[in-house]
């Protein structure tokens, strides 16, 4: 029986995966055809490379390593890069996939090993915009401001994000020559800035947008919008933002 | 001290982005309908009345000095310095902002490059701005394309300018907002440049 036949007799999936050894080493390619399973999404690919690690040519190789955690796009940690858009593996269905299936790290972030990141940018941005709201007092602080049910509904679409990264990914200005802080991170301030807790800290986070790779390295390329796995309107937290910055750095200014 | 020049990369740039638009785009939206008066029947005697009108404002040099060239140097150096900074990735995701965002820069860069020589082959030329000046240079072809080019990419780079003009300082927010400011300012694009190239047409008519 020729090979094409022994393919038709069982449905296969083809994988194409960037990989990398370690931090400084150099990337290079690696092909695997795993069995097909009715339903199954990239991590189900993933699992079946890891139990059975033969490439293509059913040579032993070391199993390729990537992230997860709910498996149901809840925590962003198995963001990649497939088929050329970052996206969540775990809800990246093969059937709707084109094959071969390209797998590749998100770049933007420092690789680890295959398709494993390292997002503290991320989570450095968040501290320096102050994405959180601080209720912690000496004695009771008593319950805080209620929240308008016209904003939580909008805020809470903005609470949704899991920090996955895919916003830096796909934009233009997160790069080498800049230190954009990233679309999720405005967003994030926007978010604490409208809760009524969280609005005490108003300025503060103005402030650092206002600085090192503040919202003013954002280009308008949207990009940002067209891949957040949770829909969040990325562009109108950036230019509701620019408003809240423009409006503080002319007041401020008028104040001194 | 890092903080205080950090905010001042902040300050920069919306510098450079009001900068643009006032006085550099309003500057723009002159000289087009100053080049327009060329369009018309007797198009050399109306061109040159209004660059004579032009050469008789008070503290002409003061004016072009800090209303524009100050300012175009300004947006333009600036602006290279953002285009360069700048990522490029159309090509791995080619939504229409995307490349919108490409051509913005690269627009800016030819307008960069066109304006400097349009200042050097008119202004600074030595020669009386006047329409026989205009037809002489545009009689030349190559002259003439390098016109359209720069027009069209001048007048796109500032319609789609005010369209992130609009976002950076907070004035469209939703996205419904900033659909409809992006089919608006396509056709301030269209007409400026059919106004732009019509001109430089006018010109190849000799007086
Ligand atoms: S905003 Fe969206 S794309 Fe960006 S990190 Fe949050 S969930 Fe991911
Ligand atoms: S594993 Fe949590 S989002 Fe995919």
């Amino acid at each position: 029986m020729t090979a094409t036949a022994v393919e038709t007799k069982r449905k296969t999936v083809h994988l194409i995966i960037e990989r990398q050894d370690n931090p400084d080493s150099k990337p290079y390619t690696q092909e695997f055809v795993v069995p097909y399973v009715p339903g199954m999404n990239v991590i189900a690919c993933l699992m079946e490379i890891q139990r059975n690690p033969v490439d293509k040519d059913g040579k032993p190789v070391a199993p390729v390593t990537w992230e997860m955690n709910c498996l149901e796009e809840i925590c962003g940690a198995c963001m990649m890069v497939i088929n050329g858009k970052p996206r969540q593996a775990c809800t990246s269905l093969v059937d709707q996939l084109e094959q071969p299936i390209r797998l590749k790290p998100a770049r933007t972030f420092p690789v680890v090993r295959d398709l494993v990141v390292d997002r503290s940018r991320m989570f450095d941005a968040l501290k320096k915009i102050k994405a959180w709201i601080p209720i912690d007092g000496t004695y009771d602080l008593g319950p805080g401001p209620r929240m308008p049910e016209k904003d939580r509904q909008w805020a809470y679409e903005l609470s949704r994000c899991f920090t996955c990264g895919a916003c830096l990914e796909a934009c233009p200005n997160v790069n080498e020559r800049t230190s954009f802080i990233g679309p999720f991170a405005i967003s994030q301030a926007r978010l604490f800035n409208e809760h009524p807790t969280g609005q005490m800290h108003r300025e503060e986070r103005l402030e650092a947008l206002m600085g090192e790779g503040g919202i003013h390295e954002c280009g308008n390329a949207q990009n940002c919008v067209e891949v957040c796995p949770k829909g969040i309107p990325l562009t109108t937290s950036i230019a509701a933002m620019n408003r809240q910055v423009t409006w503080h750095a002319i007041g401020a200014w008028l104040k001194k | 001290m890092a903080q205080a020049q950090q905010s001042s990369q902040f300050l920069l740039r919306r510098l450079h982005t009001l900068a643009g638009v006032v006085p550099v785009g309003l500057f723009l939206l002159e000289h087009l309908f100053t080049n327009a008066m060329a369009t018309a029947p007797n198009g050399a005697v109306q061109f040159n009345r209004a660059v004579d009108v032009i050469q008789h404002i008070p503290l002409l040099h003061f004016v072009e000095f800090f209303f524009i060239f100050l300012p175009l140097i300004y947006h333009g150096v600036y602006g290279l310095y953002v285009a360069f900074t700048s990522g490029y990735n159309a090509g791995q995701y080619s939504w229409t902002r995307n490349i919108l965002f490409m051509l913005q820069r690269i627009t800016g860069i030819i307008t960069f490059v066109f304006i400097i020589f349009h200042l050097w082959t008119t202004r600074f030329s030595g020669k009386a701005p006047t329409f026989q000046m205009v037809h002489e240079l545009v009689s030349n072809p190559a002259y003439f394309w390098f016109m359209i080019i720069g027009v069209v990419a001048a007048t796109f780079h500032f319609a789609n300018g005010l369209w992130s003009f609009c976002i950076h300082w907070g004035i469209t927010v939703g996205a419904r907002a900033q659909r409809v400011t992006a089919a608006v300012t396509m056709v301030i694009f269209v007409v400026l440049a059919a106004v732009g190239v019509d001109a430089i047409v006018a010109f190849t008519h000799s007086a």
